[in-house]
């Protein structure tokens, strides 16, 4: 690919950096204009990881914590691909993505939930896409959790998800929900979210071809990351 | 009429409180992984000086937040981006990453990290940037992640010449991307998320 530049964010799907429905982004949200720039080599390049930086366990939540037995829960597979904006597959990508268990509670020094740890569940897994930009995780399906935004506010069941792209200005993170969940709209953290198509998108199909018989159902989820011109016209981004 | 059929990019979410399971499991109190991502930038031996970068991030009330994870990005001592895309890319130094994961500690919301002093990189047709590392910050209440640059006091020469920072139009906020020397290859960069002194944060 030519260097060119990705095509520029479309803010109106995204939420805004105040929301005064999620409380903490009250006093961590920016007042001023972000300041607008055209790309350079900074914003086109960024990280990229081999092989060698993974163990063959990575994508595997039911099976990279383990003491000695399965942990408990609804087993899923999570799949998908990761394309751009011109639906082109992003191959050789990281995804990683983190959750709480089965009964909602997450393996971190901070939380407190009285939900139960899971002795055999950590909660993270990481994996690259392959040449067609597929990715898949065995898990245990998380459960709801409540947290104080407002007295009674629920998360719904979702799935944290960090994607890289090819360039560090594609970095997303984001959180996938579940077909038919009713908390998701009552969420406020959902509801940062202007658009509501967009928050369609983040909710994962439940798909029964991907599902194994006697084994465990599966979820399909497609991440977008930004997509770019193809064609370089005026304004050389490279230096000589 | 027809449709373009571009897809929508997937709408981004906070990474919460938990983001260390994920991305920084040893941080969260586990081990799942043989080897974490993002633990050095430039392993020893990489050419260039070494410096190490310590801050704050602060909130609107003037409190540190203690649970920001940070992910860096930067060019080796000579400018060159590991990434097949720049042009130079065959002559990047050998084991550099030019990428880290850095936290806040959960006490004091300190963060530091080691690495070398980047290089001038390429910026658009013939102009040349100073050196910068590049910064995308996320946590519980960032709905979005913030990308900003930390540029070094000692390059003020550069600094004027500088696209980026020359296209802040408010001149007093271009010092809050300018490092701040504490001590011989030591700086202070505090990212300030709201109010006075706020931060310059890019739309990249
Ligand atoms: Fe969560």
């Amino acid at each position: 690919m030519k260097p060119a530049e990705f095509y520029m964010r479309d803010r109106t799907i995204h939420p805004p950096a105040y929301d005064r429905g999620y409380k903490t982004s009250v006093a961590r949200s920016p007042q001023l204009p972000l300041l607008t720039i055209q790309q350079t080599a900074s914003e086109i390049t960024g990280p990229t990881f081999g092989h060698n930086d993974f163990g063959p366990l990575d994508n595997d939540l039911t099976m990279n914590f383990q003491h000695g037995d399965m942990p408990v829960g609804e087993r899923m597979v999570l799949h998908g691909r990761v394309l751009d904006e011109n639906a082109r597959p992003v191959p050789n990508t990281l995804v990683e993505i983190w959750q709480a268990n089965a009964s909602g509670r997450y393996r971190h020094k901070k939380d407190a939930y009285l939900g139960a740890l899971d002795p055999n569940f950590g909660g993270c897994g990481r994996t690259m896409t392959d040449e067609s930009g597929y990715y898949f995780f065995r898990t245990i399906k998380p459960g709801p959790y409540p947290w104080l935004n407002y007295v009674n506010s629920w998360r719904p069941r979702h799935i944290h998800v960090s994607v890289f792209g090819t360039a560090f200005c594609q970095r997303l993170i984001t959180q996938l929900y579940f077909e038919g969940d009713p908390l998701i709209p009552l969420c406020p953290i959902v509801q940062t979210i202007p658009d509501p198509d967009a928050v369609q998108r983040l909710i994962a199909v439940l798909d029964m071809n991907a599902s194994v018989p006697m084994d465990c159902l599966a979820y399909r989820f497609d991440i977008v990351l930004r997509g770019r011109r193809s064609t370089l016209f005026e304004n050389r981004l490279e230096g000589n | 009429m027809q449709n373009l059929g571009y897809l929508k990019e997937s709408t981004s979410q906070t990474a919460g409180p938990y983001v260390h399971i994920g991305l920084a499991p040893g941080a969260a109190g586990f081990k799942t992984f043989d080897s974490e991502l993002g633990q050095v930038i430039a392993p020893e031996g990489v050419a260039g000086t070494r410096v190490r970068i310590e801050g704050l991030v602060i909130d609107g009330l003037g409190a540190p937040v203690k649970d920001v994870l940070i992910e860096v990005w930067q060019a080796d001592a000579s400018g060159i981006y590991p990434h097949p895309e720049d042009p130079r890319a065959a002559d990047c130094a050998k084991g550099f990453r030019g990428w880290g994961r850095v936290i806040s500690d959960f006490d004091t919301g300190l963060f530091a990290f080691d690495t070398i002093k980047p290089g001038p990189t390429a910026g658009r047709g013939r102009a040349v940037q100073a050196p910068h590392i590049s910064l995308w910050l996320v946590s519980r209440g960032i709905n979005i992640g913030l990308n900003t640059r930390m540029y070094f006091p000692e390059d003020s020469d550069l600094h004027k010449a500088d696209p980026i920072l020359n296209s802040i139009e408010q001149v007093v906020r271009r010092q809050t991307l300018i490092a701040v020397q504490t001590a011989p290859n030591t700086y202070r960069f505090d990212i300030r998320l709201q109010g006075e002194g706020e931060t310059v944060f890019i739309d990249v």
